[in-house]
Protein backbone atom coordinates (compact mmCIF):
# COMPACT_ATOMS: atom_id res chain seq x y z
CA UNK A 1 0.00 0.00 0.00
CA UNK A 2 3.02 2.22 1.02
CA UNK A 3 6.18 1.77 -0.94
CA UNK A 4 9.27 3.74 -0.58
CA UNK A 5 12.24 2.95 -2.91
CA UNK A 6 15.34 4.49 -2.73
CA UNK A 7 14.00 7.51 -1.48
CA UNK A 8 16.60 11.04 -0.60
CA UNK A 9 15.11 14.20 1.17
CA UNK A 10 17.44 16.94 0.66
CA UNK A 11 16.98 20.20 2.28
CA UNK A 12 18.40 23.50 0.36
CA UNK A 13 20.91 23.74 3.13
CA UNK A 14 22.48 20.36 1.95
CA UNK A 15 21.76 18.44 5.27
CA UNK A 16 19.39 15.33 4.25
CA UNK A 17 16.82 14.39 6.38
CA UNK A 18 16.29 10.90 4.37
CA UNK A 19 19.02 9.00 2.82
CA UNK A 20 18.21 6.16 0.02
CA UNK A 21 14.99 5.05 2.32
CA UNK A 22 13.37 1.72 1.11
CA UNK A 23 10.52 0.80 2.83
CA UNK A 24 7.30 -0.65 2.32
CA UNK A 25 3.77 -0.76 4.56
CA UNK A 26 1.27 -4.00 3.22
CA UNK A 27 -2.52 -3.46 2.56
CA UNK A 28 -4.13 -3.29 5.84
CA UNK A 29 -1.02 -3.85 8.42
CA UNK A 30 0.00 -1.67 11.28
CA UNK A 31 2.96 0.03 11.17
CA UNK A 32 5.28 1.88 13.60
CA UNK A 33 7.90 4.34 12.73
CA UNK A 34 10.41 4.87 15.58
CA UNK A 35 13.11 7.14 16.08
CA UNK A 36 14.88 10.44 17.76
CA UNK A 37 13.17 13.53 16.40
CA UNK A 38 15.63 14.56 13.52
CA UNK A 39 15.78 10.64 12.50
CA UNK A 40 13.37 11.48 9.24
CA UNK A 41 9.82 10.43 11.11
CA UNK A 42 7.78 13.44 9.92
CA UNK A 43 9.98 14.08 6.50
CA UNK A 44 8.53 10.45 5.82
CA UNK A 45 4.91 11.11 6.36
CA UNK A 46 5.77 14.87 4.67
CA UNK A 47 6.65 12.80 1.56
CA UNK A 48 3.55 10.19 2.11
CA UNK A 49 0.90 13.49 2.45
CA UNK A 50 2.70 15.11 -0.73
CA UNK A 51 3.48 18.13 1.80
CA UNK A 52 7.20 17.70 0.61
CA UNK A 53 8.26 15.98 -2.86
CA UNK A 54 11.27 13.44 -2.65
CA UNK A 55 14.87 14.34 -3.49
CA UNK A 56 15.25 11.54 -5.39
CA UNK A 57 13.46 8.11 -5.31
CA UNK A 58 9.65 6.90 -5.61
CA UNK A 59 6.74 6.93 -2.98
CA UNK A 60 3.85 5.13 -3.63
CA UNK A 61 1.09 4.97 -2.12
CA UNK A 62 -2.13 2.97 -3.17
CA UNK A 63 -0.48 2.37 -6.69
CA UNK A 64 -0.07 5.89 -7.69
CA UNK A 65 3.45 7.11 -7.75
CA UNK A 66 3.67 10.40 -6.18
CA UNK A 67 5.84 12.03 -8.57
CA UNK A 68 3.06 11.54 -11.29
CA UNK A 69 0.73 13.70 -9.09
CA UNK A 70 0.64 16.85 -10.15
CA UNK A 71 0.17 20.46 -8.32
CA UNK A 72 -3.41 20.57 -9.04
CA UNK A 73 -4.31 16.94 -7.95
CA UNK A 74 -2.75 17.33 -4.59
CA UNK A 75 -5.97 18.22 -2.89
CA UNK A 76 -7.42 14.74 -4.40
CA UNK A 77 -4.93 12.76 -3.55
CA UNK A 78 -4.90 14.30 -0.27
CA UNK A 79 -8.40 13.20 0.32
CA UNK A 80 -7.18 9.56 -0.23
CA UNK A 81 -5.26 9.58 3.15
CA UNK A 82 -6.59 10.40 6.71
CA UNK A 83 -3.78 12.21 8.43
CA UNK A 84 -3.75 12.82 12.28
CA UNK A 85 -1.44 15.50 13.99
CA UNK A 86 0.55 15.63 17.24
CA UNK A 87 -0.94 19.00 17.52
CA UNK A 88 -4.45 18.10 16.21
CA UNK A 89 -5.30 20.94 13.90
CA UNK A 90 -8.57 21.29 14.89
CA UNK A 91 -10.54 24.63 13.85
CA UNK A 92 -10.81 26.54 17.32
CA UNK A 93 -13.91 28.60 15.87
CA UNK A 94 -16.51 25.64 14.90
CA UNK A 95 -17.57 23.28 16.87
CA UNK A 96 -16.50 19.26 16.82
CA UNK A 97 -19.55 18.49 14.61
CA UNK A 98 -17.98 20.73 12.03
CA UNK A 99 -14.26 19.76 12.40
CA UNK A 100 -14.79 16.25 11.51
CA UNK A 101 -17.20 17.10 8.45
CA UNK A 102 -14.83 19.19 7.29
CA UNK A 103 -13.32 16.70 5.06
CA UNK A 104 -17.13 15.60 4.01
CA UNK A 105 -17.31 19.03 2.60
CA UNK A 106 -14.76 19.01 0.73
CA UNK A 107 -15.26 16.10 -1.06
CA UNK A 108 -18.93 17.44 -1.33
CA UNK A 109 -20.64 15.10 -0.07
CA UNK A 110 -24.73 16.03 0.22
CA UNK A 111 -25.67 17.36 4.26
CA UNK A 112 -27.92 14.78 5.09
CA UNK A 113 -24.97 12.15 4.29
CA UNK A 114 -22.21 14.08 5.84
CA UNK A 115 -25.02 14.19 9.22
CA UNK A 116 -24.72 10.48 9.11
CA UNK A 117 -20.98 9.76 8.76
CA UNK A 118 -19.73 12.35 10.80
CA UNK A 119 -21.80 10.93 14.10
CA UNK A 120 -20.70 7.30 12.90
CA UNK A 121 -17.27 8.46 13.27
CA UNK A 122 -17.59 10.68 16.35
CA UNK A 123 -19.23 7.23 17.85
CA UNK A 124 -15.74 5.50 17.48
CA UNK A 125 -14.56 7.70 18.98
CA UNK A 126 -16.86 7.78 22.15
CA UNK A 127 -16.97 11.57 21.17
CA UNK A 128 -20.92 11.55 20.31
CA UNK A 129 -22.35 13.52 23.40
CA UNK A 130 -19.56 16.30 22.86
CA UNK A 131 -20.51 17.28 19.40
CA UNK A 132 -21.65 20.70 20.03
CA UNK A 133 -18.59 21.90 21.61
CA UNK A 134 -16.07 23.70 20.89
CA UNK A 135 -12.83 21.90 20.59
CA UNK A 136 -11.35 24.47 23.01
CA UNK A 137 -13.36 22.63 25.62
CA UNK A 138 -12.15 19.08 25.53
CA UNK A 139 -9.15 17.72 26.93
CA UNK A 140 -6.21 17.05 24.68
CA UNK A 141 -7.07 13.25 24.40
CA UNK A 142 -10.40 14.31 23.57
CA UNK A 143 -9.17 16.70 20.75
CA UNK A 144 -7.12 14.01 19.32
CA UNK A 145 -10.12 11.61 19.20
CA UNK A 146 -11.79 14.43 17.62
CA UNK A 147 -8.63 14.99 14.65
CA UNK A 148 -8.95 10.85 14.76
CA UNK A 149 -12.45 11.19 14.06
CA UNK A 150 -12.05 13.93 11.02
CA UNK A 151 -9.41 11.70 9.62
CA UNK A 152 -11.47 8.17 9.14
CA UNK A 153 -15.16 9.88 8.78
CA UNK A 154 -14.18 10.14 4.66
CA UNK A 155 -13.13 6.39 4.68
CA UNK A 156 -9.77 6.16 3.56
CA UNK A 157 -7.42 3.36 2.43
CA UNK A 158 -4.70 4.62 4.86
CA UNK A 159 -4.56 6.20 7.72
CA UNK A 160 -1.02 8.44 8.73
CA UNK A 161 -0.28 9.95 11.91
CA UNK A 162 2.63 11.97 13.25
CA UNK A 163 3.45 11.56 16.73
CA UNK A 164 -0.57 11.27 17.79
CA UNK A 165 0.32 10.16 21.64
CA UNK A 166 3.05 13.13 21.72
CA UNK A 167 1.15 15.26 24.33
CA UNK A 168 -0.79 12.69 25.91
CA UNK A 169 -0.43 10.70 29.64
CA UNK A 170 0.51 6.85 29.00
CA UNK A 171 -3.43 5.80 29.75
CA UNK A 172 -5.09 7.93 27.19
CA UNK A 173 -1.85 7.17 24.14
CA UNK A 174 -2.87 3.50 25.32
CA UNK A 175 -6.59 4.83 24.33
CA UNK A 176 -5.90 6.28 21.56
CA UNK A 177 -3.67 4.09 20.03
CA UNK A 178 -6.55 1.17 20.29
CA UNK A 179 -8.75 3.59 18.60
CA UNK A 180 -6.51 3.18 15.36
CA UNK A 181 -5.84 -0.60 16.32
CA UNK A 182 -9.56 -1.18 15.74
CA UNK A 183 -9.57 1.02 12.10
CA UNK A 184 -6.39 -1.21 11.29
CA UNK A 185 -8.35 -4.16 12.28
CA UNK A 186 -11.17 -3.25 9.76
CA UNK A 187 -8.67 -3.18 6.79
CA UNK A 188 -7.35 0.57 7.45
CA UNK A 189 -3.90 0.89 6.66
CA UNK A 190 -1.87 2.70 9.19
CA UNK A 191 1.39 4.09 9.41
CA UNK A 192 2.02 6.04 12.88
CA UNK A 193 5.22 7.88 13.58
CA UNK A 194 6.00 7.51 17.40
CA UNK A 195 8.93 6.96 19.97
CA UNK A 196 7.00 5.61 22.46
CA UNK A 197 8.48 2.66 22.39
CA UNK A 198 7.11 0.82 25.49
CA UNK A 199 3.70 1.71 24.03
CA UNK A 200 4.54 0.35 20.08
CA UNK A 201 5.50 -2.75 22.02
CA UNK A 202 2.40 -3.51 23.85
CA UNK A 203 0.66 -3.15 20.70
CA UNK A 204 2.85 -6.04 19.11
CA UNK A 205 2.81 -4.17 15.49
CA UNK A 206 5.56 -4.25 12.70
CA UNK A 207 7.93 -1.20 14.09
CA UNK A 208 10.47 0.30 11.34
CA UNK A 209 13.73 2.06 13.41
CA UNK A 210 15.04 5.32 11.40
CA UNK A 211 18.37 7.13 12.48
CA UNK A 212 19.44 9.85 10.36
CA UNK A 213 17.57 9.55 7.57
CA UNK A 214 18.47 5.61 7.22
CA UNK A 215 16.98 2.29 8.37
CA UNK A 216 18.63 1.36 11.05
CA UNK A 217 16.38 -1.80 12.52
CA UNK A 218 13.08 -3.37 11.21
CA UNK A 219 11.24 -5.45 14.50
CA UNK A 220 8.19 -7.88 13.73
CA UNK A 221 6.93 -9.37 16.58
CA UNK A 222 5.43 -12.43 14.24
CA UNK A 223 8.81 -13.50 12.66
CA UNK B 1 -17.46 -0.24 20.39
CA UNK B 2 -16.77 -2.31 17.48
CA UNK B 3 -15.44 -0.54 14.66
CA UNK B 4 -17.94 -2.49 11.86
CA UNK B 5 -21.09 -2.08 13.85
CA UNK B 6 -21.90 1.09 12.17
CA UNK B 7 -22.43 0.67 8.43
CA UNK B 8 -22.34 4.50 7.87
CA UNK B 9 -18.91 4.90 8.42
CA UNK B 10 -17.84 2.08 6.42
CA UNK B 11 -20.08 3.33 3.22
CA UNK B 12 -17.68 4.65 0.86
CA UNK B 13 -17.60 8.52 0.05
CA UNK B 14 -20.18 8.82 -2.80
CA UNK B 15 -21.73 12.47 -4.41
CA UNK B 16 -25.09 12.34 -4.94
CA UNK B 17 -27.09 15.16 -6.72
CA UNK B 18 -24.26 17.18 -7.53
CA UNK B 19 -25.51 20.26 -8.52
CA UNK B 20 -27.87 20.41 -5.39
CA UNK B 21 -24.48 19.94 -3.31
CA UNK B 22 -22.46 22.54 -4.95
CA UNK B 23 -25.85 24.87 -4.59
CA UNK B 24 -26.08 24.12 -1.10
CA UNK B 25 -22.60 24.64 -0.30
CA UNK B 26 -22.42 27.96 -1.70
CA UNK B 27 -25.46 29.08 -0.11
CA UNK B 28 -24.01 27.62 2.83
CA UNK B 29 -20.53 29.19 2.70
CA UNK B 30 -22.59 32.72 1.17
CA UNK B 31 -24.37 32.51 4.49
CA UNK B 32 -21.59 31.63 6.49
CA UNK B 33 -19.25 34.68 4.91
CA UNK B 34 -21.90 37.34 5.85
CA UNK B 35 -22.06 35.92 9.14
CA UNK B 36 -18.20 36.59 9.62
CA UNK B 37 -18.67 40.03 8.83
CA UNK B 38 -21.75 40.49 10.77
CA UNK B 39 -19.41 38.79 13.66
CA UNK B 40 -17.50 42.05 13.25
CA UNK B 41 -19.74 44.34 13.09
CA UNK B 42 -17.85 47.78 13.51
CA UNK B 43 -14.95 47.21 11.36
CA UNK B 44 -17.29 45.59 8.58
CA UNK B 45 -19.29 48.85 8.73
CA UNK B 46 -16.61 51.05 7.92
CA UNK B 47 -15.29 49.04 4.71
CA UNK B 48 -18.81 49.28 3.58
CA UNK B 49 -18.97 52.71 4.49
CA UNK B 50 -15.86 53.59 2.70
CA UNK B 51 -17.43 51.63 -0.43
CA UNK B 52 -19.99 53.11 -0.22
CA UNK B 53 -18.89 56.57 -0.32
CA UNK B 54 -16.31 55.99 -3.22
CA UNK B 55 -19.34 54.79 -4.99
CA UNK B 56 -21.99 57.64 -4.29
CA UNK B 57 -19.56 60.29 -5.22
CA UNK B 58 -19.59 59.52 -8.86
CA UNK B 59 -22.98 58.66 -9.26
CA UNK B 60 -24.26 61.88 -6.86
CA UNK B 61 -21.93 63.84 -9.38
CA UNK B 62 -23.34 61.75 -12.32
CA UNK B 63 -27.27 62.91 -11.31
CA UNK B 64 -26.51 66.06 -10.79
CA UNK B 65 -25.25 66.32 -14.53
CA UNK B 66 -28.32 64.46 -15.93
CA UNK B 67 -30.61 67.24 -14.05
CA UNK B 68 -29.22 69.67 -14.83
CA UNK B 69 -28.94 68.39 -18.66
CA UNK B 70 -33.14 67.95 -18.27
CA UNK B 71 -33.49 71.90 -17.51
CA UNK B 72 -30.83 72.85 -20.44
CA UNK B 73 -32.33 70.30 -22.80
CA UNK B 74 -35.60 72.85 -22.77
CA UNK B 75 -33.17 75.50 -24.15
CA UNK B 76 -32.47 73.26 -27.12
CA UNK B 77 -35.27 74.41 -29.10
CA UNK B 78 -34.41 78.10 -28.02
CA UNK B 79 -32.61 78.81 -30.79
CA UNK B 80 -34.20 81.93 -32.02
CA UNK B 81 -31.92 84.87 -33.21
CA UNK B 82 -32.84 87.94 -33.83
CA UNK B 83 -32.50 89.76 -37.18
CA UNK B 84 -32.25 93.68 -37.01
CA UNK B 85 -32.88 95.25 -40.18
CA UNK B 86 -31.82 98.82 -41.81
CA UNK B 87 -33.34 102.17 -40.48
CA UNK B 88 -34.20 102.60 -44.10
CA UNK B 89 -36.42 99.44 -44.36
CA UNK B 90 -40.23 100.07 -44.70
CA UNK B 91 -42.99 97.58 -42.88
CA UNK B 92 -43.97 96.40 -46.72
CA UNK B 93 -40.39 95.32 -46.98
CA UNK B 94 -39.95 93.76 -43.98
CA UNK B 95 -43.15 91.88 -44.22
CA UNK B 96 -42.19 90.62 -47.76
CA UNK B 97 -38.51 89.60 -46.24
CA UNK B 98 -40.90 87.91 -43.48
CA UNK B 99 -42.35 85.42 -46.21
CA UNK B 100 -39.37 84.77 -47.76
CA UNK B 101 -36.77 83.78 -45.11
CA UNK B 102 -40.11 81.53 -43.75
CA UNK B 103 -40.04 79.55 -46.90
CA UNK B 104 -36.28 78.19 -46.27
CA UNK B 105 -36.48 74.66 -45.55
CA UNK B 106 -34.62 74.86 -42.40
CA UNK B 107 -36.90 77.56 -40.78
CA UNK B 108 -39.60 76.75 -38.49
CA UNK B 109 -41.17 80.47 -38.09
CA UNK B 110 -40.74 84.15 -38.35
CA UNK B 111 -41.84 86.60 -36.47
CA UNK B 112 -42.16 90.57 -37.43
CA UNK B 113 -41.69 93.09 -35.03
CA UNK B 114 -42.26 96.39 -36.72
CA UNK B 115 -40.39 99.44 -34.91
CA UNK B 116 -43.43 100.69 -33.62
CA UNK B 117 -44.43 97.29 -31.67
CA UNK B 118 -41.22 97.41 -30.43
CA UNK B 119 -40.92 101.15 -29.42
CA UNK B 120 -44.38 100.51 -27.56
CA UNK B 121 -43.17 97.50 -25.80
CA UNK B 122 -39.95 99.40 -24.95
CA UNK B 123 -42.07 102.55 -23.39
CA UNK B 124 -44.09 99.69 -21.34
CA UNK B 125 -41.27 97.71 -19.91
CA UNK B 126 -38.77 100.14 -19.57
CA UNK B 127 -41.15 102.98 -17.51
CA UNK B 128 -39.11 106.10 -19.98
CA UNK B 129 -42.45 106.13 -21.60
CA UNK B 130 -42.35 110.06 -21.19
CA UNK B 131 -38.55 110.49 -22.25
CA UNK B 132 -39.43 108.75 -25.28
CA UNK B 133 -42.12 111.05 -26.68
CA UNK B 134 -39.91 113.67 -26.58
CA UNK B 135 -38.13 111.67 -29.23
CA UNK B 136 -39.64 113.03 -32.50
CA UNK B 137 -38.49 109.85 -34.53
CA UNK B 138 -38.51 106.26 -33.40
CA UNK B 139 -35.26 105.36 -32.83
CA UNK B 140 -35.40 100.99 -33.16
CA UNK B 141 -35.41 99.22 -36.61
CA UNK B 142 -37.78 97.04 -37.67
CA UNK B 143 -36.75 93.06 -36.23
CA UNK B 144 -37.49 89.80 -37.54
CA UNK B 145 -37.37 86.69 -34.81
CA UNK B 146 -36.11 83.11 -36.44
CA UNK B 147 -37.19 80.42 -35.09
CA UNK B 148 -34.45 77.36 -37.00
CA UNK B 149 -35.93 73.98 -37.87
CA UNK B 150 -35.52 70.92 -35.48
CA UNK B 151 -33.38 69.47 -37.84
CA UNK B 152 -30.80 72.00 -37.70
CA UNK B 153 -27.08 70.62 -36.80
CA UNK B 154 -25.03 73.69 -35.08
CA UNK B 155 -23.28 73.62 -38.04
CA UNK B 156 -26.22 74.17 -40.33
CA UNK B 157 -27.64 76.63 -37.84
CA UNK B 158 -24.31 78.81 -38.58
CA UNK B 159 -24.81 78.72 -41.92
CA UNK B 160 -28.56 79.96 -42.00
CA UNK B 161 -27.69 82.68 -39.60
CA UNK B 162 -24.95 83.77 -42.28
CA UNK B 163 -27.09 83.47 -44.78
CA UNK B 164 -29.60 85.87 -43.46
CA UNK B 165 -26.89 88.35 -42.00
CA UNK B 166 -25.51 88.22 -45.93
CA UNK B 167 -29.22 89.81 -47.28
CA UNK B 168 -28.95 93.79 -47.76
CA UNK B 169 -32.18 94.61 -45.84
CA UNK B 170 -29.97 93.15 -42.65
CA UNK B 171 -28.37 94.96 -40.52
CA UNK B 172 -27.79 92.68 -37.76
CA UNK B 173 -27.56 89.21 -36.62
CA UNK B 174 -27.80 88.71 -33.00
CA UNK B 175 -27.57 85.59 -31.33
CA UNK B 176 -28.60 84.89 -27.82
CA UNK B 177 -28.29 81.64 -27.19
CA UNK B 178 -24.47 81.05 -27.63
CA UNK B 179 -24.07 80.30 -24.27
CA UNK B 180 -26.14 77.47 -24.18
CA UNK B 181 -23.41 75.61 -26.86
CA UNK B 182 -21.05 76.36 -24.50
CA UNK B 183 -22.49 75.60 -21.23
CA UNK B 184 -23.26 71.92 -23.46
CA UNK B 185 -19.40 71.94 -23.88
CA UNK B 186 -19.07 72.60 -20.30
CA UNK B 187 -20.96 69.55 -19.07
CA UNK B 188 -19.41 67.23 -21.81
CA UNK B 189 -16.00 68.27 -20.16
CA UNK B 190 -17.37 67.85 -16.60
CA UNK B 191 -19.02 64.13 -17.71
CA UNK B 192 -15.46 63.10 -18.86
CA UNK B 193 -14.22 64.46 -16.17
CA UNK B 194 -16.57 61.72 -14.13
CA UNK B 195 -15.48 59.15 -16.20
CA UNK B 196 -12.17 59.47 -15.65
CA UNK B 197 -13.02 60.15 -11.98
CA UNK B 198 -15.26 57.13 -11.82
CA UNK B 199 -12.27 54.75 -12.78
CA UNK B 200 -10.12 55.88 -10.37
CA UNK B 201 -12.56 55.64 -7.56
CA UNK B 202 -13.31 51.87 -9.10
CA UNK B 203 -9.60 51.42 -8.54
CA UNK B 204 -9.80 52.24 -5.24
CA UNK B 205 -12.53 50.49 -4.36
CA UNK B 206 -10.79 47.69 -5.36
CA UNK B 207 -7.76 48.00 -3.58
CA UNK B 208 -9.56 49.13 -0.23
CA UNK B 209 -11.34 45.52 -0.94
CA UNK B 210 -8.34 43.26 -2.26
CA UNK B 211 -6.28 44.70 1.35
CA UNK B 212 -9.17 43.57 3.56
CA UNK B 213 -10.03 40.78 2.09
CA UNK B 214 -5.73 39.68 1.92
CA UNK B 215 -5.98 40.77 6.06
CA UNK B 216 -8.48 38.27 6.20
CA UNK B 217 -6.66 35.51 4.78
CA UNK B 218 -3.97 35.56 7.09
CA UNK B 219 -5.83 35.89 9.74
CA UNK B 220 -7.16 33.14 8.76
CA UNK B 221 -3.83 31.56 7.31
CA UNK B 222 -3.71 28.40 9.67
CA UNK B 223 -7.68 27.51 9.23
CA UNK B 224 -6.43 27.88 5.20
CA UNK B 225 -3.52 25.42 5.96
CA UNK B 226 -5.68 22.81 8.14
CA UNK B 227 -7.97 22.86 5.26
CA UNK B 228 -5.53 22.20 2.47
CA UNK B 229 -4.03 19.69 4.47
CA UNK B 230 -6.99 17.89 4.64
CA UNK B 231 -7.59 17.76 0.97
CA UNK B 232 -9.17 21.27 -0.17
CA UNK B 233 -8.47 22.99 -3.33
CA UNK B 234 -7.63 26.61 -4.04
CA UNK B 235 -10.88 26.71 -4.95
CA UNK B 236 -12.83 25.68 -2.28
CA UNK B 237 -10.43 27.78 0.45
CA UNK B 238 -10.88 30.68 -1.68
CA UNK B 239 -15.07 30.44 -1.74
CA UNK B 240 -15.48 32.04 1.26
CA UNK B 241 -13.54 35.36 0.31
CA UNK B 242 -15.28 35.51 -2.92
CA UNK B 243 -18.59 35.38 -1.29
CA UNK B 244 -16.98 38.36 1.25
CA UNK B 245 -16.25 39.76 -1.39
CA UNK B 246 -19.32 39.95 -3.26
CA UNK B 247 -21.02 40.91 0.66
CA UNK B 248 -18.77 43.99 0.57
CA UNK B 249 -19.74 44.96 -2.76
CA UNK B 250 -23.48 44.34 -2.70
CA UNK B 251 -23.23 46.30 0.74
CA UNK B 252 -21.77 49.04 -0.54
CA UNK B 253 -23.23 49.27 -3.72
CA UNK B 254 -26.96 49.22 -1.49
CA UNK B 255 -25.69 51.97 0.95
CA UNK B 256 -24.25 54.26 -1.90
CA UNK B 257 -27.88 54.10 -3.40
CA UNK B 258 -29.21 54.89 -0.06
CA UNK B 259 -26.85 58.10 0.38
CA UNK B 260 -27.43 59.66 -3.38
CA UNK B 261 -31.27 58.59 -2.58
CA UNK B 262 -30.52 60.68 0.74
CA UNK B 263 -28.80 63.34 -0.98
CA UNK B 264 -31.53 64.02 -3.42
CA UNK B 265 -34.01 63.91 -0.75
CA UNK B 266 -32.34 66.94 0.82
CA UNK B 267 -31.78 68.57 -2.37
CA UNK B 268 -35.84 68.75 -3.12
CA UNK B 269 -36.66 71.56 -0.94
CA UNK B 270 -33.91 73.76 -2.45
CA UNK B 271 -34.57 73.42 -6.19
CA UNK B 272 -38.31 73.15 -6.11
CA UNK B 273 -37.89 76.56 -4.36
CA UNK B 274 -35.40 77.79 -7.10
CA UNK B 275 -38.25 76.46 -9.63
CA UNK B 276 -40.84 78.59 -8.16
CA UNK B 277 -39.00 81.89 -8.62
CA UNK B 278 -38.45 81.03 -12.23
CA UNK B 279 -42.28 80.25 -12.65
CA UNK B 280 -40.75 77.10 -13.82
CA UNK B 281 -41.43 73.04 -13.33
CA UNK B 282 -38.01 71.89 -12.44
CA UNK B 283 -38.26 68.78 -10.74
CA UNK B 284 -35.38 66.44 -9.33
CA UNK B 285 -34.85 63.25 -11.58
CA UNK B 286 -33.39 60.97 -8.88
CA UNK B 287 -31.60 57.10 -10.34
CA UNK B 288 -33.95 55.13 -12.22
CA UNK B 289 -34.34 51.06 -11.98
CA UNK B 290 -31.51 50.79 -14.67
CA UNK B 291 -29.00 53.04 -12.97
CA UNK B 292 -29.44 51.62 -9.74
CA UNK B 293 -28.88 47.87 -10.82
CA UNK B 294 -26.26 48.96 -12.85
CA UNK B 295 -24.54 50.54 -9.39
CA UNK B 296 -25.22 47.91 -7.50
CA UNK B 297 -23.68 45.15 -10.90
CA UNK B 298 -20.70 47.17 -10.70
CA UNK B 299 -19.97 46.85 -6.84
CA UNK B 300 -20.50 43.52 -6.37
CA UNK B 301 -18.33 42.70 -10.06
CA UNK B 302 -15.68 44.51 -7.92
CA UNK B 303 -16.23 43.18 -4.90
CA UNK B 304 -15.54 39.88 -6.70
CA UNK B 305 -12.81 41.07 -8.59
CA UNK B 306 -10.71 42.51 -6.32
CA UNK B 307 -11.29 39.22 -3.77
CA UNK B 308 -10.86 36.98 -6.53
CA UNK B 309 -7.40 38.45 -7.64
CA UNK B 310 -6.24 38.82 -4.01
CA UNK B 311 -7.78 34.97 -3.02
CA UNK B 312 -5.91 33.57 -6.13
CA UNK B 313 -2.54 35.47 -5.19
CA UNK B 314 -2.78 34.52 -1.60
CA UNK B 315 -4.25 31.12 -1.67
CA UNK B 316 -1.13 29.78 -3.80
CA UNK B 317 1.31 30.89 -1.52
CA UNK B 318 -0.55 29.27 1.73
CA UNK B 319 0.25 25.84 1.61
CA UNK B 320 0.93 23.08 4.36
CA UNK B 321 4.09 23.34 6.28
Amino acid sequence: MIQLDNVTKRFPGGQEALSGLSLSVDKGEMVFVTGHSGAGKSTLLRLIALIDRPSSGEVIVDNQNTRRVKRRKIPAYRRQIGMVFQDHKLLYDRPVFDNVALPLIIAGVSHRDAGRRVRAALDQVSLLHKEKQSPQTLSAGEQQRVGIARAIVTRPKVLIADEPTGNLDPDLSLEVMRIFRRFNEVGVTVLIASHDIALIDRLGCRRIALEDGRLQAEVDPWQ
Amino acid sequence: MAVTRNADAVAPVRSTGAFSIWLTRHISTAIGALGRLSRQPFASLMIILVIAVTLALPAAINVIVKNVQSVSGSWDNALDFSVYLGQDISVSEAEGLMRLIRQRADVESVKLITSDQALAEFKQQSGFGAALDQLGENPLPHTLVVRPGAGNTSASLILLQEEIGNLPEAELVQVDTEWVQRFHAILDIVRQAIAIGSALLAIAIVVIIGNTIRLDIENRREEIEVTKLIGASNAFVRRPFLWTGFWYGLLGGGFALLLVQYGLYLLKGPVSRLAGLYQGSISVTSLDLTESAAILGLAVFLGLFASWVTAARHMRRIEPR
